[in-house]
């Protein structure tokens, strides 16, 4: 099974560049606003699409991504409008991968067969589910799988040579590795130590490997691209979207343009990077 | 329920901490290493003798266990039925049943090396053992508590700040007890390495649930022994307030395999069940949060939804995941009461008994208040009166202030 995120990643491979990997939540501020902004994205230079599906009580997510998802919820924003979103996007791209990333209630309570169904028929590609390690597998990450979905798990500086494995055995798609020990949000890590775990983590797959938390500039993403595939960034595109709004929240003319801008920064960075050989 | 009953009630969870479907492990891989550390180091502990003789004398000493199983004579005639008895948790150092946990937790803690402890809290009580234990043992202590709780339970708060520990107001969310855990859990991914999270009842990721169980079985257990002594026989039936249900189980546990008794949890109905409450068995349905799969008060789309009630320990849209279990299995039964029903019963038993309990186990004594003239003149009634309503007294003078002036 050759998923969209397995063809980007042999494109990237032979252009010689890691992938930028941009973060935002399902409808912030807006149902209509965040779609608009999804679509923008390709063309500013994110690689792959990572889509936050709201969630009350996100426990590994900081502030600004709370809040994201607190202003999607009061827009009306919900699951079955997350996959609508996607089906919206799809309209005009089919070959931008598409990555649903949350928490495991609201799909649990869509029930597991009916929702990787949907996703799958909207055009969704992966799933990254903070709160279902490999111990829960029998969840949704083998069903998941056997629907035709990646499933992307979470390494961190926790997982040590001992767990990697397990960790690893049903990932698929790529392997996002959590370049901290902490929230959303937070100090970035010295680079010089995320190539270290980056790796440690190669010596144990052949799946590309994007390091996400803590990137917030062209220089540190650029930074990231030297060693891993890809370069996830989040926190900052959602700082870019909610400095955006009016004093109400609600979009403004510039919000689009503003996660866009940015994006394009990140993208050049990304593709300033050597790539190590491989 | 299509589900086959268990031989026994008592020995879940499996090597995956489920309780049926309930329980697991639902947490972020940061802190999944860790999980399963202290899953190991607990299973040791509980297998060394030491451990327990340890453990034994702080509570003897220090806790000031036993606690008296006291027959409730003015109460008993006053329904003019079951024979009533408290399980006194409320004269227990620091005035309730969570320092029975938090002791169990902190030796587990110093076996482990852990040198900070981090909790979250509701009513202040359990963040008050913990910060107690903490002073007790030399170690750094950190409580989450959301900010309408600091503002209703200001007296725990200033000794938690006596205690020496740092109380973190949480805004994010309703600001209360849910919040509370949801930053206590971003925390501890930050600090994975040099903290120890010490949860204040029966929920959070296995081992927890079953290991803050093993722990406030003391309950149960000294219950049967002074029954016995008093009675010659075991209770008839044995009654609960259930926040994540950590004294209800305590309570419940050493009891399951007696048929002969009956058991209730009392959850905290609020404004009643068809407005604002916080009944996740009787208002809601299972989903997965905070590391577990258990009841839970949501919306359609799988959102948590605002608890409520008039304590703070009770203000929580979930249960402990063995609580589900024995609700679906049959074995126990849970009643609600509201918020004025818990009211009525704090002032009853002040004025009866002069023990004003916490409101709390206001809850379940409103419940003893339903069930007890029903019942014949020798059932034998135990109910958990798991803390002491010194901490609500302000709170409890505001509301009826404002009673009076309408
Ligand atoms: C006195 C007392 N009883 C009961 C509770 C509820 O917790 P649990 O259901 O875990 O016993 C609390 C929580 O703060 C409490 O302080």
């Amino acid at each position: 099974m050759t998923t969209r995120i397995d063809a980007r990643f042999a494109e990237l491979r032979r252009e010689g560049r890691a992938a930028l990997v941009t973060f935002l939540m399902a409808g912030d501020p807006d149902p209509k606003t965040s779609l608009d902004i999804i679509k923008a994205l390709p063309k500013a230079g994110a690689d792959i699409i990572e889509i936050g599906m709201p969630f009350t009580d996100p426990m590994a997510d900081g502030p600004s991504i709370q809040a994201a998802g607190l202003r999607a919820l009061k827009a009306g924003m919900n699951l079955k409008k997350t996959l609508e979103m996607v089906r919206g996007f799809r309209k005009s791209d089919n070959t931008t991968p598409l990555v649903l990333m949350g928490y495991y209630n609201p799909i649990y309570i869509y029930g597991v067969d009916k929702f990787l169904s949907d996703a799958k028929t909207a055009g969704v590609d992966g799933l990254i589910i903070v709160d279902l390690p490999p111990e829960e597998d029998g969840e949704l990450c083998l069903p998941a799988l056997k629907a035709g979905l990646n499933f992307i798990r979470l390494a961190t500086p926790t997982t040590d040579d001992k767990r990697l494995p397990a960790v690893l055995a049903n990932t698929s798609g790529f392997v996002y590795y959590v370049s901290i020990t902490g929230i959303t949000g937070s100090a970035a890590a010295d680079s010089k130590v995320v190539g270290e775990a980056v790796s440690r983590i190669q010596r144990h797959t052949k799946l590309p490997i994007c390091v996400g938390f803590g990137i917030r500039t062209p220089q540190a993403a650029r930074a990231v691209a030297e060693n891993a595939n890809g370069a996830v960034v989040g926190t900052a595109l959602v700082d870019a979207l909610s400095d955006s709004l009016d004093a109400a929240g609600q979009a403004t003319a510039r919000t689009v343009a503003e996660v866009a801008e940015l994006v394009a920064l990140l993208a050049q960075g990304v593709r300033g990077a050597r790539q190590a050989a491989e | 329920m299509t589900q086959r009953l268990p031989n026994s009630f008592r020995v879940g969870p499996n090597e995956h901490g489920h309780f049926g479907i309930f329980g697991g492990r639902f947490v972020a891989e940061t802190l999944m290493p860790l999980i399963l550390d202290l899953e190991k180091a607990y299973a040791t502990a509980k297998a060394d003798p030491a451990f327990q003789a340890e453990m034994n004398g702080y509570l003897k000493d220090y806790v000031g266990r036993p606690s008296p199983l006291y027959f409730a004579e003015r109460l008993t005639e006053h329904l003019g039925g079951a024979k009533i008895y408290f399980k006194r948790e409320e004269l227990n150092h620091t005035g309730s049943h969570k320092v029975n946990n938090v002791l169990g937790q902190i030796m587990v803690a110093r076996r482990m090396g852990k040198k900070r402890i981090i909790a979250e809290t509701g009513a202040g009580q359990h963040g008050v053992a913990t910060a107690t234990l903490c002073a007790r043992f030399g170690l750094e202590c950190v409580v989450y508590m959301g900010a309408v709780d600091v503002a209703r339970q200001q007296s725990n708060v200033i000794r938690m700040e006596m205690l020496g520990a740092k109380v973190l107001p949480v805004q994010s969310g309703t600001r209360t007890l849910k919040d509370a855990m949801n930053e206590a859990l971003r925390d501890w991914v930050t600090n994975v390495h040099s903290t120890f999270y010490c949860i204040g009842t029966v929920a959070g990721p296995h081992p927890y649930p079953m290991m803050v169980r093993d722990f406030q079985s003391v309950i149960g257990i000294e219950t049967r022994k002074q029954m016995q002594e008093a009675e010659g026989r075991l209770p008839d039936s044995l009654i609960a307030c259930i926040g994540g249900g950590s004294n209800a189980m305590g309570l419940f546990h050493p009891f399951l395999d007696d048929p002969g008794v009956e058991i209730f949890g009392v959850e905290a109905a609020g404004h009643g069940l068809t407005q604002l409450h916080a009944a996740s068995i009787a208002g809601g349905r299972p989903g997965v949060l905070h590391g577990n799969r258990t009841y839970l008060l949501m919306d359609d789309d799988g959102q948590i939804q605002d608890a409520h009630s008039i304590s703070a320990g009770l203000d929580y849209p979930g249960i402990g995941p063995e609580h589900s279990w024995l609700h679906e299995t049959g074995r126990v039964k849970y009643l609600s009461a509201t918020d004025d029903e818990a009211l009525a019963a704090f002032l009853l038993l002040s004025r009866l008994e002069g023990i004003p309990p916490a409101l709390e186990p206001a809850h379940a004594i409103a419940k003893v208040m339903e069930l007890a003239p029903k019942r014949p003149k020798d059932h034998l009634m135990v109910v958990n009166l798991s803390g002491r309503g010194d901490k609500d007294i302000p709170q409890i003078t505001e509301i009826l202030k404002g009673r009076k002036q309408k």
